[in-house]
């Protein structure tokens, strides 16, 4: 049957290629139905933000308190993960030991664990009678559970993963070519690494790290079960929130605000070097 | 013999792949390897950079062990004195032209200011001094192929190694870098190593060629003498000869393939191969009547192909030939696929010698 087709129409179709634009109804009504319920909760906190008391909020409650808390911690667990989790990438990336593949499943356990597990697993081991945290007791007397070390602990431990997975990724599609380059030019491994790899990798290590971060900073359900919810002292960002929506409901909404707005610029950095292809392309 | 240059009598296994070769470079001599793809050229590199350990034999540079599967000595490709240009340059994308250049006396072990010194006057001494703060992606093909010849010799190699080292370059640039290619290979002290596909640069930039098919040296010698007497039919095609093997009985060949030649008598016997340039063979489309050819037989046209300046005609027959013949041959002789026509050659045409080396063995 013969439709209309509008000029503007016609040339579309012909400059892109592509057929009709319009979507059946059977798979368009649902389409927007999961485009509202993903959009509507989020402009909710925008209608209810209580804008103009928004410095004053910040400045009087705890919440300025919870920021600054979980900007140093998830900070310091960044830093962390970079230390340790870019050596970790390269090891499963690189070497050919046996049980590797066991030992890559156990690293990225944590990407799928429930973070109350997580923080579980944390007090059992490094708890005052944890099978570690006892000797660190008694030793050097050191308590980690319920400080601010625990909370670095905590989202290191969630976080850290997603860096690891990330950079071994990159790794491994990294060209070869270039460090065999180096090899011949007298570099040697340490040398390859630190003046050719990383550089190499360097986008898909920004990229994990800033999923690492962003990760650490969101972090609730291990740093609640580890290091409490002391204000000042462990009660980070999110975990504050789920406290003021008891007490005070304006400093809660304006916390998430600002997670949201965090969020979104983590989205946008990654964009480029994950977001559009899916995968660490360096 | 001086144990000066390099030498290379070893066998280097990859997966199901096998590479056995034997080759020496004195000092100062350009080598050219040449082969099909998958014939162990850059394994061969590969090997002597130390960037893939051999598994049998061993590998000297000026008396010095650099691989040896016996005793298990292996210098690692850091530690060797060795320049190694690779295919499609590997120019560090991260770093400048500089930076890239000066990335050798760095890694071993100058500082920087002096590692940028010693690269800028490598950079100055191929030319390339303006463009020491590029990037390697702003560089045009022939730039890069230089960049890549100056952080290879910034390292003070005293063996250099070069795979492929034009085949990125389009044609009318490589004729440019080719030439100064040579000069620079020239005025390199140490052996050099040249891996090519492509014939005529082979022939331009080495002293002796080497060519490797299947893992195996199937022939070794000057320009010139591969040129003229191929020892395979792939190093025939390359060099654009009609190559046959057959059985030499004083001033006849009996031909594998079936056909027999009359060839000046040099006294082979046995099985020899024989050379016949395209161009030395005459179509026409009649028996000819002239006694002094003494090489006359039919065959088919089932093809004929415009190269530049001439018409290469391939010829079912015994034996098969591709003869070369001018554009106008062809018209005025109406030749087209299918017809059948007399070819002829001189005896003093054609090449006779004896199946040597690998090829040899082979039979």
């Amino acid at each position: 049957m013969p439709t209309t087709l509008s000029s503007r129409e016609r040339e579309r179709r012909a400059t892109t290629g592509g057929g009709s634009r319009s979507a059946p109804a059977p798979l368009l009504v649902p389409a927007l139905v999961g485009m509202l319920f993903l959009v509507v909760p989020l402009v909710g906190l925008l209608i209810r933000a209580p804008w103009g008391d928004a410095w004053t909020i910040l400045h009087g409650s705890a919440a300025g308190e919870a920021l600054r808390l979980s900007l140093w911690t998830s900070t310091t667990a960044t830093a962390i993960s970079l230390v340790i989790g870019v050596p970790l990438a390269w090891l499963l990336a690189r070497t050919a030991v046996p049980g590797l593949r066991l030992v890559r499943a156990l690293v990225t356990l944590p990407l799928v664990l429930p973070p109350v597990v997580g923080g579980v697993a944390l007090l059992l081991a490094f708890g005052r009678s944890g099978f570690v945290g006892q000797y660190l007791d008694q030793w050097f007397g050191i308590t980690l559970p319920f400080t601010p070390a625990a909370v670095v602990i905590a989202e290191t431990f969630v976080a850290m993963p997603f860096l690891v997975v990330t950079v071994e990724g990159a790794l491994r599609s990294a060209d070869r070519g270039f460090e065999e380059a180096a090899a011949t030019l007298g570099a040697g491994r340490m040398t390859v690494f630190r003046r050719v790899t990383l550089p190499l990798i360097g986008p898909s290590l920004a990229a994990g790290a800033v999923l690492c971060w962003a990760r650490a900073l969101g972090e609730f359900g291990a740093t609640i079960t580890f290091a409490g919810s002391f204000p000042g002292r462990t009660q980070t960002m999110p975990i504050a929130v789920y406290y003021a929506l008891e007490t005070d409901r304006d400093a809660a909404i304006l916390l998430s605000l600002i997670l949201l707005l965090v969020s979104v610029a983590v989205l946008v950095a990654l964009r480029d070097s994950w977001l559009r292809t899916g995968s660490a392309a360096s | 013999m001086s144990d000066r240059g390099l030498a290379v009598d070893a066998r280097v296994t990859r997966g199901t792949f096998t590479l056995d070769v034997a080759v020496r470079v004195e000092p100062g001599q350009v080598v050219a390897v040449l082969g099909p793809n998958g014939a162990g050229k850059s394994t061969l590199l590969s090997a002597v950079a130390g960037l893939t350990p051999v598994s049998a034999g061993r590998i000297l540079l000026d008396g010095q062990v650099l691989d040896d599967a016996e005793s298990g000595a292996f210098l690692d490709a850091p530690h060797r004195p060795v320049g190694f240009v690779f295919q499609n340059y590997r120019l560090f994308p991260h770093l400048s032209v500089r930076d890239n250049v000066a990335f050798s006396p760095r890694a071993r072990g100058a500082g920087r200011s002096q590692s940028r010194a010693a690269a800028e006057q490598w950079l100055d001494r191929l030319g390339l001094a303006e463009l020491s703060d590029r990037r390697p992606s702003d560089l045009s093909g022939g730039q890069a192929q230089r960049v890549a010849l100056a952080r290879a010799l910034a390292g003070e190699p005293t063996l250099l190694l070069l795979d492929e080292p034009l085949s990125a370059l389009d044609a009318r640039t490589r004729l440019d870098v080719q030439a100064e290619l040579r000069r620079h290979l020239s005025s390199f002290a140490g052996p050099s190593l040249v891996v090519t596909h492509d014939p005529l640069e082979a022939l331009l930039l080495a002293d002796r060629l080497m060519v490797l098919e299947d893992g195996r040296v199937v022939q070794e010698g000057t320009p010139a003498e591969v040129a003229r007497r191929p020892a395979t039919e792939y190093v025939a095609k390359l060099v654009g000869l009609n190559l046959y093997t057959g059985t030499a009985d004083g001033d006849e060949v009996r031909l594998d393939g079936g056909g027999t030649f009359v060839v000046p008598d040099h006294g082979e016997h046995g099985a020899v191969l024989v050379a016949l340039r395209p161009s030395a063979v005459v179509v026409s489309p009649h028996r000819p009547d002239t006694s002094s050819v003494r090489n006359t037989w039919p065959a088919t046209i089932s093809g004929l192909t415009m190269l530049t300046d001439r018409v290469r005609i391939d010829l079912d027959g015994e034996p098969s030939a591709v003869v070369d013949v001018t554009p106008a041959a062809v018209a005025e002789l109406g030749l087209r696929p299918g017809d059948r026509v007399y070819l002829s050659a001189k005896a003093t045409e054609i090449e006779v010698y004896l199946q040597t080396g690998a090829a040899a063995r082979d039979r």
